[in-house]
């Protein structure tokens, strides 16, 4: 695909950008249409974590794959490129926060943790220093200049879309972000990348919390909150003690995955009691859901009263949203109502609010109190 | 734009015209322009083969030429050509110097990496906030480890605040141990003998000075065996393996030789000028080690409120070459343990940049850093209106 000439609103032509560079196939060709399109593009790579500690090596100050894929990109691209050091204040906002989500008995999404306050404020901030009028990194989102300023709105390529993950920007924030990928889809980024001679074309898709590069994040509980790794039973609705866990910190709502109580009936998580580490399970049937409640929201919709605001909502990244209502709104958060029963929403994850295809806002979920199951399982419920 | 790099046989006097582009080149002391004295005799090597080694003709002539680049530096650092063995560059013969005993090492908090990491073990000397070693606590260290051996470098390559070696020699010498220093920062710049420091062993490296990347020699005093670290076909009387590395040996001495007094003092003017210039223009800059004995091409200033890799970012992204704390080979730009060493708080650390000239520093660089480091400076410096109003004097 030939690479498309694009204008970053509101941002002069020839102007000094700053690309957060991944060194992934995404953010590379996000930075390669700024060059290729007139703006001095400044190539910015956080080193978050220690690579080699990560994946259980000795700490080395050498950097990752990732970084070297960067520089490399940065090279090809003739454009300046550099390396920050942003591990420990990753440390303490993400990995920290990752953890402490799990012994609350929390589903963290760190990838948010991470836009909301590494990206989206301090690299935002590097990005003004650095002198430059814009920071563009290469999420599928789109941002559409609306009659109150910018608005957020999904990426044209349904199936790639990460606006979800970006419910945390706030207003002034957005202003000063640019997400050239939101009219591509992925194949055409790919093709990009390909026409253009990235050395990362065929780089394989990261899957993984970067952080937990093998996908087990209990070596990780085990060393910052051991205490989400405790053993504790897990209980039936009806009272029943079925086995015990692991640790509180290997479980979701919602999950099925991972019970082996042999009752021959399958088994959801329900509720993580973190306090007494314990693990309440019950029949499908048990994990609907009729309302939530968030913590805070970061609201990006048109002002105004939002009052039984009709909202599509998306409580999980990987699942389509569903209609449903914010009945309060205020500053502690919101109450969301949906039209049907939802099954398998999880504290510690993100409520987001569309409009279609527009961003309206979103929190993080603070509880979701289930659905009265009809008797006799009802009465069981009281343990 | 760029255009490329250095053209042969430029006059050294007039750097300017060594067709560098329109960058400011103010990192001489991770690496400095090749002089052209040395680029001449570097390539005056290159098309001739010959193994130092060999007992031809072509050998001898190999033999000979890096036979005369050792006596010249040999001459320079007043030792006997035999003194000195050629390595790979400075990390190696730190390296090599540090190798030499089995015994416990102490070692200045303000070492280069190559020093700090050929020990696992090494115990760590306090410096003080001048950036010069704690002698009292050196006394007291050498007491209570007996070590083997101390390294203490001769010049810090981010402050370039020398320290008192010969002192430093006097005492570890009086606990009977040995003294490595490492003057791959010093040499040229300064000037120093073996004998007058006292030194048992002494790192140099040619590419800071001018010289070629890939030399640099372990000096040994007279009567020191040396034990290798690279062992093989006996070069280097046995005491470093692998065949010499004529041409760059032979750029290493040229380089050296085209130090003069008067290109020190030079650039003695042109730092203290600027560093006079950047406190006028901006007070809350800050000059480290400014009370101590410097180098006179080394400038570390911080300048609190404004982090030194911004002020790096920014001064590169306007054509300017400096850098900030150490630099690891991926490029990611780690906070100086020098500066923490001297116990300066982290708001000066985090801030300060080192601006490091070179033989072919010009007045005209000089003046375009200051002017683009004080617009940087007053862009980013907190709002000063918030600044109390000083009382007036009564």
């Amino acid at each position: 695909m030939h690479p498309p000439v694009i204008r970053l609103p509101g941002v002069e032509p020839h102007a000094r950008v700053v690309v957060a560079m991944s060194g992934g196939v995404d953010s590379s060709v996000a930075a390669a249409l700024c060059a290729r399109s007139g703006y001095e593009v400044v190539g910015v790579t956080l080193q978050l974590y220690d690579h080699g500690a990560a994946r259980g090596g000795r700490g080395t100050c050498c950097a990752g794959q990732d970084i070297y894929d960067a520089r490399r990109v940065a090279d090809h691209l003739g454009i300046a490129h550099y390396v920050l050091d942003f591990e420990e204040r990753f440390r303490r906002e993400v990995i920290a926060d990752f953890a402490d989500t799990y012994a609350r008995g929390r589903t963290p999404v760190p990838c948010v943790r991470c836009n909301e306050r590494i990206k989206f404020r301090d690299l935002l901030q590097v990005a003004r220093d650095f002198g430059a009028s814009a920071l563009v990194t290469g999420h599928y989102a789109r941002r559409l200049e609306g009659t109150h300023g910018p608005e957020l709105h999904r990426a044209r390529d349904a199936k790639k879309d990460q606006s979800w993950f970006l419910f945390p920007i706030t207003p002034a924030q957005l202003a000063f972000c640019h997400f050239p990928l939101g009219e591509l889809t992925k194949a055409e980024t790919r093709a990009i990348a390909s026409a253009l001679g990235l050395p990362v074309a065929d780089k394989a898709e990261s899957q993984d919390i970067c952080f937990v590069p093998d996908g087990d994040h209990a070596q990780l509980l085990a060393r910052l909150r051991p205490e989400a790794l405790l053993a504790g039973d897990i209980v039936h609705l009806d009272g029943r003690r079925l086995a015990r866990h692991a640790g509180i910190g290997r479980y979701t709502v919602g999950q099925r995955r991972g019970l082996a109580a042999a009752t021959g009936e399958r088994l959801y998580v329900l509720e993580i009691d973190a306090a007494r580490h314990r693990i309440l399970v019950g029949p499908r049937a048990a994990t609907y859901c009729r309302e939530l409640v968030t913590g805070p929201v970061n609201w990006l919709g048109p002002p105004g009263s939002v009052a039984d605001l009709p909202v599509m909502v998306q409580h999980r990244y990987n699942q389509p949203a569903v209609p449903g209502r914010i009945l309060r709104l205020d500053a502690t958060g919101a109450r969301v109502m949906f039209e049907t029963p939802e099954s398998g929403v999880a504290p510690g994850q993100a409520c987001v609010f569309y409009a279609g295809d527009r961003l309206l806002g979103g929190g993080f979920i603070d509880s979701a109190p289930r659905l009265s199951l009809p008797a006799p399982e009802t009465t069981a419920a009281v343990v | 734009m760029r255009r490329s790099r250095g053209v042969p046989g430029a006059a050294a006097d007039s750097p300017d015209m060594s067709g560098r582009g329109s960058r400011v080149y103010l990192d001489h002391n991770a690496t400095s322009w090749l002089r052209p004295e040395a680029r001449e005799a570097i390539l005056a090597c290159l098309d001739e083969p010959g193994n130092p080694s060999s007992v031809h003709a072509d050998g001898r002539r190999a033999r000979a030429r890096l036979e005369k680049a050792r006596e010249r530096l040999a001459a320079v650092l007043g030792v006997a050509p035999a003194q000195l063995v050629f390595t790979s560059g400075g990390s190696e013969a730190d390296n090599l110097g540090l190798h030499q005993t089995d015994r416990p090492v102490l070692v200045s908090a303000i070492e280069h990496p190559a020093v700090l990491a050929a020990r696992a073990d090494a115990i760590p000397i306090p410096v003080e906030e001048s950036g010069i070693v704690d002698l009292d606590a050196l006394e007291a260290l050498l007491v209570r480890h007996r070590p083997g051996m101390v390294a203490v470098m001769l010049a810090n390559n981010e402050t370039g605040v020398i320290q008192p070696v010969a002192e430093v020699a006097r005492r570890v010498h009086a606990h009977g141990a040995l003294l490595h220093v490492d003057a791959v920062q010093a040499l040229g710049k300064l000037d120093f003998r073996l004998d007058e420091l006292g030194a048992d062993f002494l790192a140099v490296s040619a590419h800071k000075l001018g010289g070629p990347v890939g030399i640099g020699a372990l000096v040994v005093r007279e009567g020191l065996a040396l034990r290798p670290l690279v062992r093989g076909g006996g070069q280097e009387r046995g005491r470093r393996a692998g065949t010499e590395n004529v041409a760059a040996a032979v750029g290493f001495a040229a380089a050296l030789a085209a130090w003069s007094e008067e290109e020190k003092r030079r650039l003695a003017r042109l730092r203290d000028r600027m560093e006079e210039a950047m406190r006028d223009q901006v007070p809350e800059a800050r000059i480290i080690g400014l009370g101590a004995p410097r180098l006179p091409n080394t400038s570390c200033v911080a300048l609190p409120g404004v982090d030194a890799v911004t002020q790096l970012v920014r001064l590169d992204l306007a054509g300017i070459s400096v850098s900030a704390g150490s630099a690891c080979s991926s490029g990611r730009i780690g906070r100086s343990h020098v500066l923490a060493a001297m116990g300066l708080p982290p708001a000066v650390c985090n801030s300060a940049i080192r601006i490091s000239l070179g033989w072919s520093t010009t007045a005209a660089e000089i003046e375009r850093f200051v002017e683009a480091w004080t617009g940087i400076a007053r862009a980013l410096l907190p709002a000063r209106g918030l600044a109390l109003v000083p009382a007036r004097p009564t």
